[in-house]
């Protein structure tokens, strides 16, 4: 018995000495972005004319790379190389690659492609290519009417990221948002939707009432608004696609911050009523109305977990506004933001991992996230006034309006988009025409 | 009375003679040296064993200044190793040699080994270890020369002695004690090794930002190199999880740590142990990163 136990103790023991493989942990990486080339996409000089007499673009193909590249470059994750400093030509490029030649630039990925005039349509076949391992990671092809030719540039772009980051992508969508202008004490407010890249701006209503807090359904490409007909807040709904709007209803009392539901059936709301507010949700099938809270407090800014199980919103019920989470049907009430401040629109992420908030303290505003149990709480930026972050569809950016301060004289006020990534790092203005304030962001057009 | 007096004497004294004895003793457990302390000085004295003698090393230098080119160019060749140096010593100090812009590069993560030291090592041996030959270089200079030449192997003998008797003792032992057992089955590699090596690469590896930070983010690469740190063949040990639903971050994962690894080498190895990480896996764990 002891033999065998010492038999069994050498078998297990020697083999592992002799063939003990060193390992070394790497735990720690570079948040450096990644450098990559942009070829222009190769053309023909046939499909280079058709494009030219279509679409009055020189040279389709190197629009559609700009776009790409743009893209990747604002996502913050990606560092596009210049164009200068490319030695292969486009269309040699898109055939097969001198890895050496990129390598020389240091470009670690390089994306390549070609763009054609068949039957009059643009088809665009594209490529990544790992620089490093020599080959190729991606190809794929798209063809669609020429006047798509900006969304083919997004949907490249979001096929890149996600094939480099491994989360989907959020370039081929829009945001809603209410477009301003005029003094600051009569605005003349519009709603407006653009491509997150700020391209394609259009009115969407003549600015005659006043608009507020449109919202996209995360389902479709549906949105909610709320807008005041004979001084009474209404509840709308607009297609984009068809354009066709609709009263959801009239309700009692002023009405806060419609938004749907993640599967797009419901909208959630806050009514004030007798000095309260409190939080409800509307089908939209049977227009029933269901209320969800019930406190003598100021319950607002509901907004759905992405499993549609939880709510998180902003109450005073413990004396001041704080965010508070509770079940789908308003149970199991629990206080999750405890820092110094006021807290307000908390917004879930699309991953479901965060909530993204406005903080006021000290004077100051802050857009932050923090974990759905309130721990972790960062603060992305700090202004002077900022408010309503609307999470890209891959929870990784968030979008809100600053605004600025006026002068003694009032003159020198202005509202304006940013966009924000979770690292903090990436702060962007977002362009638009005229002054711009809440906006949404909408899922992806394409999946 | 006096009985009990006695008693109470003698067992009190007991007491006080246990607690003298013991209270030390207990008191000392916890001060015991911590093996990891032992671990890195015995692997550093691995590297720095190769004989070395600062003053003979001066000496040689106010030598050399005093000689010829001539003469000098003579030093050289006379200090080539010999055989027996070969097998332990001389093997590292001539890769060394070879080597130096590498060493160069490393930077002060690498194992500090600067210029001089590799110069100063190179003489130290060359005179310890080939009395012979420096016999017959002493026949070829002055008189003068020759003293100088003796005193100078005397004290670079004299003064390595130790180190050279130490670093042989090791090697006897295949170079490792039971602290370097210890260190070699968990990590293989020396401290400072370690860290250049994991320096080298977390400037290479870009980590993908998108990927699911609650999810298992380890990919292990199994590496196996060429003496000059480069990589001939990497293998990806959980290849399954590559085609596995649900698991596509994976592969993204996989591909920026191949990436770093490419982008790196030749990697930043150890000079001397070839067969000991010949095969190296690094695990790339993004979770750490991507949490914080």
């Amino acid at each position: 018995m002891k033999k065998n136990l010492i038999i069994l103790f050498l078998l297990i023991i020697f083999p592992f000495k002799a063939f003990a493989l060193i390992e070394v942990d790497i735990t720690r990486g570079n948040l450096n972005p990644l450098p990559l080339a942009v070829s222009p996409l190769s053309i023909d000089d046939k499909s280079k004319t058709s494009f030219k007499k279509i679409l009055k673009k020189e040279n389709i193909g190197s629009e559609i790379s700009i776009i790409v590249e743009n893209n990747l470059r604002t996502s913050g994750l990606f560092n596009p190389l210049s164009k200068d400093a490319f030695l292969q030509a486009p269309d040699i490029a898109n055939l097969k690659p001198r890895f050496e030649d990129w390598n020389l630039i240091k470009a670690q990925a390089l994306i390549t492609g070609k763009v054609t005039y068949v039957n009059e349509k643009l088809r665009v076949e594209f490529r990544l290519w790992d620089i490093l391992a020599a080959k190729e990671m991606m190809a794929l092809a798209f063809t669609t009417v020429p006047s798509n030719w900006r969304r083919v540039g997004h949907i490249i772009s979001d096929k890149v990221y996600e094939r480099l980051t491994g989360e989907k992508g959020y370039f081929d969508t829009r945001i809603i948002y209410v477009a301003e202008e005029g003094p600051k004490t009569q605005r003349k407010k519009r709603l407006a939707i653009m491509d997150q890249d700020g391209a394609n701006n259009k009115f969407l209503t003549l600015g005659n009432e006043l608009v507020l807090t449109p919202r996209f359904n995360p389902a479709s490409q549906m949105v909610t608004y709320l807008s005041y007909f004979k001084n009474l807040p209404r509840v709308y709904l607009l297609d984009i696609e068809t354009g066709t709007q609709e009263v959801v209803g009239d309700f009692p009392g002023m009405t806060f911050a419609p938004r749907f539901s993640p599967d797009g059936k419901k909208i959630i709301m806050s009514f004030a009523k007798d000095g309260k507010s409190d939080i409800y949700t509307m089908d939209l099938e049977n227009r029933l109305v269901e209320k969800i809270t019930n406190h003598p407090s100021i319950d607002t800014s509901p907004s759905y977990s992405p499993n549609g199980k939880y709510i998180a919103f902003n109450s005073d019920r413990s004396g001041y506004q704080q965010i508070y989470i509770m079940k789908s049907d308003g149970s199991d009430v629990r206080r999750i933001s405890f820092g110094n401040g006021i807290y307000g629109t908390p917004v879930w992420s699309p991953r479901g991992d965060l909530i993204a908030f406005t903080k006021l303290h000290k004077g100051n505003f802050y857009i932050g996230v923090m974990r759905t149990d309130g721990k972790g709480e960062r603060l992305l930026t700090e202004n002077y006034y900022q408010e309503a972050p609307s999470w890209s569809p891959n929870g990784r950016v968030l979008i809100f309006y600053r605004e600025t301060k006026t002068n003694a004289k009032g003159e020198g006020f202005s509202a304006k988009l940013w966009s924000i990534d979770l690292t903090g790092y990436n702060e962007r203005l977002v362009e638009t025409q005229t002054d711009a304030s809440d906006p949404s962001w909408s899922s992806l057009l394409s999946n | 009375m006096n009985r009990s007096l006695i008693i109470s004497s003698f067992l009190h004294g007991a007491l006080i003679l246990i607690t003298a004895m013991s209270l030390p003793f207990l008191a000392k457990k916890p001060l015991d040296i911590p093996p990891i302390v032992s671990v890195e000085l015995i692997q550093i004295a691995e590297k720095t064993n190769i004989p070395f003698a600062p003053k003979a090393k001066k000496i040689i230098e106010k030598k050399k200044k005093k000689k010829l080119k001539e003469k000098e160019k003579k030093l050289v060749s006379e200090q080539a190793p010999p055989k027996k140096v070969k097998k332990t010593k001389t093997k590292t100090v001539v890769s060394l040699d070879e080597k130096k812009e590498k060493i160069d590069n490393q930077t002060a993560e690498a194992i500090p080994l600067p210029d001089k030291n590799v110069k100063k090592i190179e003489t130290k041996k060359e005179n310890k270890q080939n009395p012979d030959k420096l016999d017959k270089e002493v026949k070829q200079v002055s008189e003068f020369e020759k003293k100088e030449f003796v005193d100078l192997d005397n004290i670079a003998k004299l003064i390595d002695k130790a180190k050279e008797d130490t670093a042989e003792i090791i090697k006897k032992n295949n170079n490792i004690t039971q602290d370097q057992d210890k260190n070699i089955v968990t990590s293989g590699l020396t401290l400072s090794e370690e860290d250049a090596l994991k320096a080298q690469i977390f400037g290479c590896w870009s980590i993908p930002l998108g990927l699911p930070y609650n999810e298992d983010l380890l990919v292990r690469i199994k590496l196996m190199l060429e003496p000059d740190g480069s990589v001939v063949k990497t293998e990806i040990l959980d290849h399954a999880r590559m085609n596995k639903p649900g698991q596509g971050f994976f592969k993204v994962l996989a591909e920026s740590a191949l990436r770093a690894v490419k982008l790196c080498q030749p990697l930043r190895v150890p000079t001397s142990g070839y067969e000991r990480w010949k095969e190296l896996q690094l695990n790339f764990d993004a979770r750490e990163m991507l949490e914080g």
